[in-house]
């Protein structure tokens, strides 16, 4: 334990020394995982281009499904559809963003006067994350303007977006919720003493915390929406998913799916792999190191 | 985690998505080993013994009435039925089995021998599926309540500001858009039902259907709607035929074509024409003009 004051330089060129050959170590080991990664990689992709086509259906399916003219014949159409699912998708967003955050704020208010207000939110939760997105769209979407709203009001756009809104606000709402019970208590009760209010509090302690640690999973939530708006082709627009049924049928062909599939993936990927690079970079921000 | 190797994890999905594609949209020359049925018999069926024809679920009037095909009511099931007669098939050796639209098209081995279910003859449906004769020609009709905009339109050009609804993968869809070509786009639904919802909701001014089904839904299912009027058989620049559906390549489509002849030779298919579909001149002519 106790070093002579001659051995120290000789201590730091063994401790360099050392520092040198881990980090030999650990390029080896990246190395290696980079090695494996890509063997395992083109092992599983030679197995299915391979074995895929020898299955006695394949060439059944290869025309019904990716069939080269259909698709060419069909994936413009596709693609100015798909604006539709955008524009949808553009205005319901920021619509659950905040009708989201008022029922997980009202879910959290502690004034005993204001808790119907809970009961309230907590029933909405329970109603539009229990029932299927798609049944809550075709009630809405046929069922209310089929009371008699004269036109541009019993649009199948604004009731479609109202029954994504409300479907989807339901588990943002949770979320945020999650996001506000996860700020720790003490926070509160240190903002309480420097004399903030409760709705204060709230508003510039607790939230700014919560939402930060929210982010990657509510990102999650919109990924999903983009898909979902599809749905709401089902009370009339055509949108994407319905441009291809109809080329579907107009080709007998699957192709145009494909085709709708791929438009889907060109926009969620990136936005996966978005949410995957702030998720890491949540774990890196709080955990600080990184076991393999 | 490591941001080299988490990179990586973006190699698989495209490099399996792009061997996919590529491997896919190459060229059909695999198609050799289609349609070897084994069968010796001239008319094969996949159940010997028995014929098994499918149809849509649930099927509608007046091509099948009150959804029992097997009671041979209804145009489709007394055509069905006929059709089987003449092959050999009777009583207890016919089958029936319901399928939707998209099962019928699917690649691989069918349930059925043939379906029907206002399958109208198009060359691009034929690139997948075989089609018989056809058992019957339609033309398309506009149904709108009595005080729509499209009341007392004549020709097309009254109907351009009329905003349309129709059913996915229909050939009614296919007249609104090329045929027609209103100045809003039409809305579509899955069934005839949602159609109907948007009807009388005030979202869509009239849909178009075939006219059998045009005079059911204006009798029957929407009280004050009215046929505004049919359009010219040959208006979409081809008539719109209806045939029955076979796998691709099934050697029976030449039995049941022969069949669809005798029945139509013999008066039997016009016959039954009469006694389930309205006469086409119940409604007044929309002209293309």
């Amino acid at each position: 334990m106790s070093d002579l004051p001659g051995t120290v330089a000789s201590h730091a060129a063994s401790a360099d020394e050392q520092r040198r050959k881990r980090l030999l170590y650990e390029r080896n080991l990246k190395q290696r995982s980079i090695a494996i990664a890509a063997t395992s990689t083109a092992i599983v992709v030679t197995l299915v281009v391979v074995l895929v086509p020898m299955t006695p259906g394949w060439y059944k399916v290869r025309r019904s499904f990716f069939n080269g003219d259909v698709f060419g014949d069909t994936f413009p159409g596709l693609i100015s559809a798909f604006v539709k699912d955008i524009q949808i998708f553009a205005w319901c967003a920021p619509c659950i963003v905040i009708w989201g955050m008022i029922l997980a704020v009202c879910r959290s208010v502690r004034t005993p006067a204001l808790f119907p207000l809970r009961m309230f939110a907590a029933a909405y939760t329970d109603i539009f994350r229990g029932v299927p997105v798609i049944l809550t769209i075709l009630l809405i979407g046929f069922g209310v303007p089929g009371l008699g709203l004269p036109r541009p009001w019993n649009s199948p756009y604004i009731w479609g977006s109202v029954a994504l809104v409300l479907a989807y606000s339901s588990y943002v709402a949770e979320v945020f919720r999650a996001g506000i019970d996860s700020v720790h208590e003490s926070q509160r009760a240190a903002s309480r003493s420097l004399g903030l209010s409760s709705s204060q509090t709230m508003r510039f302690v607790v939230l700014p915390q919560a939402v930060r640690r929210v982010v990657p999973p509510l990102m999650n939530d919109f990924i999903s929406l983009q898909k979902d708006v599809a749905l709401v082709s089902l009370i009339g627009p055509i949108e994407v998913l319905r441009q291809a049924g109809i080329d579907k049928s107009k080709y007998a062909n699957f192709t145009p799916y494909v085709g709708a599939a791929i438009i889907f993936l060109l926009l969620t990927i990136p936005e996966t792999r978005f949410v995957d690079h702030l998720m890491a970079r949540e774990r890196r921000r709080t955990s600080g190191t990184t076991v393999r | 985690m490591n941001s080299r190797l988490r990179r990586l994890s973006v190699i698989p999905a495209a490099a399996i998505a792009a061997a996919l594609v590529l491997g896919a949209c190459g060229d059909d020359s695999g198609s050799s080993s289609e349609a070897t049925s084994a069968s010796t018999s001239e008319c094969p069926t996949i159940n010997e013994g028995t014929l098994t024809i499918g149809t849509g679920t649930p099927a509608y009037s007046p091509w099948v009435e009150n959804d029992a095909p097997e009671s041979g009511e209804g145009f489709e099931a007394a055509v069905a039925l006929a059709v089987a007669a003449e092959l050999g098939y009777e009583g207890d050796s016919v089958e029936w089995v319901r399928t939707t639209f998209d099962e019928a098209i699917q690649p691989g081995a069918k349930n059925f021998d043939f379906n029907l279910q206002q399958y109208s003859i198009t060359p691009e449906r034929s690139e997948t599926i075989s089609f018989s004769d056809a058992y019957y020609t339609t033309n398309q009709a506009v149904v709108a309540l009595a005080d729509s905009a499209a009341a007392g339109a004549t020709t097309v050009a009254d109907l351009v500001d009329v905003k349309f609804g129709a059913q996915a993968g229909t050939t009614s869809l296919d007249f609104i858009t090329n045929v027609i070509k209103p100045s809003t786009e039409p809305f579509v639904y899955d069934d005839n039902a949602g159609a109907k919802a948007a009807l009388e909701a005030g979202q869509i001014d009239a849909i178009v259907v075939d006219l059998p089904t045009a005079f059911y839904i204006a009798a029957v299912e929407i009280e004050g709607a009215a046929v505004i009027g049919q359009f010219p058989v040959d208006a979409g620049g081809t008539s719109d035929e209806f045939g029955l559906v076979f796998e691709k390549g099934n050697p029976l489509v030449d039995c049941v074509d022969a069949a669809l002849a005798t029945l139509k030779e013999n008066g039997t298919l016009a016959e039954i024409e009469k006694t389930w579909l309205s006469d086409k001149t119940g409604a007044p002519v929309i002209s293309l003009g």
